[in-house]
């Protein structure tokens, strides 16, 4: 047997990309479980047809670049892009919402900038915010929390949620089946003081939205499993969590009508946790050393507040991450860690 | 007791010590031949100062040191030398170089030993004479000569030795089994090394790997009174950490034990610290209390492609193979070929290269022990890289840099702090291999510093090369004004020659047509004799001149003929002077100004020659005048 002659190191931890990968779609699985509890079989159609297209767009993309498409596939990116998307997406949307957005995730905002790990912004979260800048009425019909629906309402089985999406099924258009959320109800209010709010509107839970906190817990736990296997570090998540978390708390008056929600509610509506752990920790385009990753994160977390609070949008996760996306590079040229033997005390 | 001191990142890999440690040393036996590269160490490599044919006794000097970072090299067992010649070395790069070949005769010859009965009463500079002539050079890997690192320069002050057993490559067992057996030695080294440097520290780092042995060697170490070889109150302390990959790097184990870190492209000396490995401690009591050269070292063999691993007590120049076999290596089940460790050793080319001073460990895993690696995927940046990275580095960033082939950002973010640890590739969940990227990029940059001191030399040649065209140009273009000048001073000074000549020639003239009339009056005047004589001399020289094949006889013949055409017009000859003084003048006027341009030295000389020349001329000319004038009168 010829003697295999490679360089150092000659071991390996047996972690590949791959199975990062895999780690990431596992812990998503508690949230789209509360997902489905909450509203219904439309996020998981959602993230079925957002993966079919995505695997496919990817493939063609990789043809179309000459690479090899198995070994590409194989390493579960295009996966993760369509199941975050589909996440955020609202339940049952529309096929031609989920490929327009895989086309601008996969095509433009990865392959045309050379594939995984060259891409600047978050795959996506560039999909979610075409969509919602091209199409915002279907893009902010969220579906009404089931717990919420009226008896005479049913709820579409697999089937037909399926059907909805392919366009051969109308959504129930009965009243009640899509409501505004409870951050679109927070930005519209200017009259009613917090606690009158919640009880006027049933989509206010006790701490965050009635089925929005479930949901956040759910990511919450799938974000502290990825912390604990160690597939990113606490610095950007938990930073950002502070810092929105801080924000409102400092705006937060008590419960006036110009209030914006108490700290619990700003954290456990809409998709602050979701966004902490499954878009804010995306590698490629986040900062790289753990003091820039603070910043990058602390900035996602005060540009979610100041949008939620001041913008057009009632959520803002992808904003505020697209936005900190840009300032990565620069984040990074100024927290470049201290190099062993470049320490003030060691001259 | 000492505070310890976490240093940032490291990794945990399979630590697979075990195999290796359940057996005692084994010496092992000695090979029929033994191949001693003449390069073991960092530095110039060692002179042979055998013959081939030569007999050597076990421990006689085989090659000395050459120029100060070099250490000599020693028979490790009595024999003779077959060969001096170019042979596969231990190298990454499968390299070949000088070696000695000694076929052994088993008989394990000593030369004469002269041990030191009290080593106590020499002094620093003759300790370290007989460590560096006995070809110690540093046994944790690197292999730097020992009496360098100890020859500390008295205005630097050291006040920590710290020893080195912490060997936190997997696998590799050697220091580990030479603490559980050679506790006292390496104490009497370390003895022998605090008398050298006097520290007022001694630490002794062990991983918490190795628990096993650290009351051993407390027991050893206390048996030497340290105050009394330093002369001053000295604490020996065995100090325990963490078991974490690479705390035993020299920097990294600085860091641990004394929260210090070396500046970067520094050396520990300006901390105060000396670091020296355990085997280096035994080297050093061999050699100054048994009079016993560096020729031996424990090498670990393991993995799972050898049935027997264990620790072997072999002799320096043993081949691989006979070491393997030794251990019942499974050649067909070995994917790869290791010396060192799985972090950072070097795959082997051929199982016929020798153990050397620095090889602790030849590691023959499986291809299912240690796997052929993926293809590389994309890095996704993930960082853990930068978690691994003991030097705190952005292993991901050097990564991107390195592919873009961005020298100035790979030394922006301190690529040469790198220690080629290899934690990054080992976490890299993409398999890519960075420590290869780095090793590339930092010859690159090597490469672009001497490129660009060559640059820079080539610069200052070009632009002092423009310089002299530039002034040579200039000498010319007022060397050819001044010819210019000359020339039509000259051809001035020709035209007023001409007038002066057609007067002269039409006295001359008037002179022949004279002559001729009285031709016949002077018939028998002896004047007329001697013409007709010359004119006979000519027709007889011009025959040879025309006829004859023989160059000097021509030449001879032509003179002839000239004499004869002087005698019978003298006029000619004067002629003729004033042509070949102006033919020397011109000559001479471009040799002075060549000479100008070449800053020659003969300058002056030329100088007089045209002068000469000119003076001749004027008399050459002033003769013919004269004698025109003497003929006409």
């Amino acid at each position: 047997m010829a003697l295999m002659r490679i360089t150092s190191p000659h071991a390996h931890n047996k972690q590949s990309t791959s199975d990062v990968m895999k780690l990431v779609l596992l812990a998503t699985l508690p949230g789209v479980l509360a997902l489905t509890v909450a509203f219904g079989w439309g996020t998981l159609i959602n993230i079925l047809l957002a993966s079919i297209f995505g695997l496919a767009l990817e493939a063609i993309a990789l043809a179309a670049r000459k690479r090899p498409i198995a070994f590409y596939l194989k390493d579960y990116s295009a996966l993760v892009t369509a199941v975050l998307l589909g996440i955020a997406l609202p339940p049952y949307s529309a096929w031609w919402i989920l490929l327009t957005g895989m086309f601008f995730s996969i095509i433009v905002a990865k392959q045309l900038y050379g594939g995984l790990g060259y891409n600047p912004f978050n795959p996506a979260m560039v999909g979610y915010v075409v969509l919602l800048i091209s199409f915002p009425i279907q893009m902010t019909t969220w579906a009404a929390p089931i717990e919420l629906l009226p008896a005479s309402v049913s709820v579409p089985n697999l089937w037909d949620s399926l059907l909805i999406a392919l366009g051969f099924m109308q959504l129930p258009t009965v009243d009640g089946f899509t409501m505004a959320t409870p951050l679109d109800l927070l930005r519209q209010n200017n009259a009613l003081m917090i606690d009158d709010l919640k009880q006027q509107y049933s989509q206010f839970g006790d701490w965050g939205g009635t089925g929005w906190e479930w949901v956040s817990l759910g990511f919450l736990a799938g974000g502290l499993f990825l912390l604990y296997r160690k597939i990113f570090t606490w610095h950007a998540p938990i930073s950002m969590l502070v810092a929105l978390g801080l924000m409102s708390a400092l705006f937060y008056d008590g419960g006036s009508s110009a209030s914006s929600g108490s700290p619990s509610f700003q954290l456990l509506t809409g998709a602050a946790i979701f966004g902490a752990f499954f878009i804010v920790t995306d590698p490629v385009s986040s900062a790289v050393s753990n003091k820039g990753r603070i910043i990058y994160g602390a900035g996602i977390g005060i540009l979610i507040f100041l949008i939620r609070k001041w913008g057009n949008y009632p959520d803002a996760v992808a904003f505020a991450v697209l936005l900190m996306n840009f300032a990565a590079p620069l984040i990074d040229h100024y927290t470049q860690p201290t190099t062993y033997g470049h320490s003030k005390k060691s001259k | 007791m000492n505070n310890i001191w976490d240093f940032h990142g490291g990794i945990h890999p399979l630590e697979n010590k075990t195999q290796s440690l359940s057996k005692a040393i084994v010496t092992a036996p000695i090979a029929p031949q033994l191949t001693l590269p003449l390069s073991q160490h960092i530095g110039a490599p060692a002179k042979a100062i055998v013959q081939v044919g030569d007999y050597v006794l076990k421990g006689q000097c085989i090659a000395e040191a050459v120029g100060p970072v070099s250490v000599p090299l020693h028979a490790p067992t009595s024999g003779t030398v077959i060969a001096i010649e170019q042979r596969t070395i231990p190298h990454a790069s499968g390299l070949e170089d000088n070696c000695i070949v000694i076929e052994t005769n088993g008989k394990d010859e000593w030369r004469t030993r002269n041990p030191i009965a009290d080593y106590t009463q020499l002094d620093k500079s003759t300790l370290i004479k007989i460590i560096s002539d006995a070809g110690i050079s540093g046994m944790g890997g690197a292999g730097f000569p020992t009496s360098i690192k100890l020859n500390t320069r008295d205005d630097t002050a050291i006040d920590t030795l710290i020893l080195n057993a912490t060997e936190c490559e997997p696998y590799i067992t050697a220091d580990h089994s030479l603490m559980r057996e050679y506790a006292d030695e390496i104490a009497s080294g370390v003895a022998i090394l605090a008398k050298i440097i006097k520290p007022t520290k001694i630490l002794f780092g062990i991983e918490d790997n190795k628990l096993d042995v650290v009351d051993g060697i407390t027991a050893a170490l206390a048996q030497h009174n340290f105050a009394a070889l330093t002369g001053h109150a000295t604490e020996a302390e065995v100090i325990t950490f963490p078991t974490k990959y690479p705390s035993g790097g020299e920097k990294q184990l600085i860091q641990i034990l004394t929260g210090k870190e070396v500046p970067s492209g520094g050396l520990p000396a300006q901390l105060g610290i000396v670091c020296q490995n355990i085997g280096t401690a035994v080297a050093i009591h061999n050699a100054v209390c048994l009079d016993e050269p560096l020729i031996s070292r424990i090498t670990t063999v393991t993995g799972d492609a050898v049935n027997q691993p264990c620790n072997y007590h072999t002799l320096l120049g043993t081949p691989v193979k006979f070491l393997l076999a030794q251990s019942d290596y499974q050649e067909n089940q070995s994917a790869r070929l290791i010396m060192g460790g799985p972090m950072m050793g070097f795959a082997l080319a051929n199982t016929a290269v020798p153990v050397i001073k620095t090889s602790n460990c030849i590691l023959a895993p499986t291809e299912q022990e240690l796997p052929t690696p993926p293809p590389a995927q994309a890095c996704i940046r993930c960082g853990m890289c930068a978690e691994a990275c003991p030097a705190s580095l952005l292993p991901q960033q050097l990564y991107w840099f390195a592919q873009g082939k961005e020298l100035d950002k790979l030394e922006e973010h301190n690529i040469a702090d790198c220690i080629e640890c290899g934690a990054c590739s080992y976490v890299c969940p993409s398999n890519i291999p960075l420590v290869q990227y780095y090793r590339a990029s930092k010859v690159d940059i090597k490469q672009r510093k001497v490129d660009h001191q060559n640059a820079e030399l080539a610069k200052e040649r070009f632009d002092a090369r423009q310089e002299r065209l530039q002034r040579l140009e200039d000498e010319k273009i007022a060397a050819r004004q001044a010819r210019q000048a000359a020339a039509k001073l000259a051809a001035e000074k020709r035209g007023k020659e001409d007038v002066k000549r057609a007067a002269v020639e039409a006295a001359v003239e008037r002179v022949k047509a004279k002559k001729a009339k009285s031709v016949q009056e002077f018939t028998d005047s002896p004047e007329t004799q001697k013409t007709k004589e010359a004119k006979e001399k000519e027709s007889q020289a011009n025959i040879i001149a025309t006829e004859s094949d023989d160059p000097i006889a021509r030449a001879v013949a032509k003179r002839a003929a000239q004499q004869a055409e002087d005698a019978a017009n003298p006029e000619n000859k004067l002629i003729r002077a004033i042509d070949n003084a102006e033919q020397r003048i011109s000559k001479s006027q471009s040799r002075v100004i060549d000479a100008e341009a070449n800053n020659d030295e003969n300058l002056a000389i030329f100088k007089q020659a045209v002068e000469k020349a000119e003076a001749k001329l004027a008399s050459a000319q002033q003769a013919l005048i004269d004698f025109r004038a003497q003929n006409s009168a």
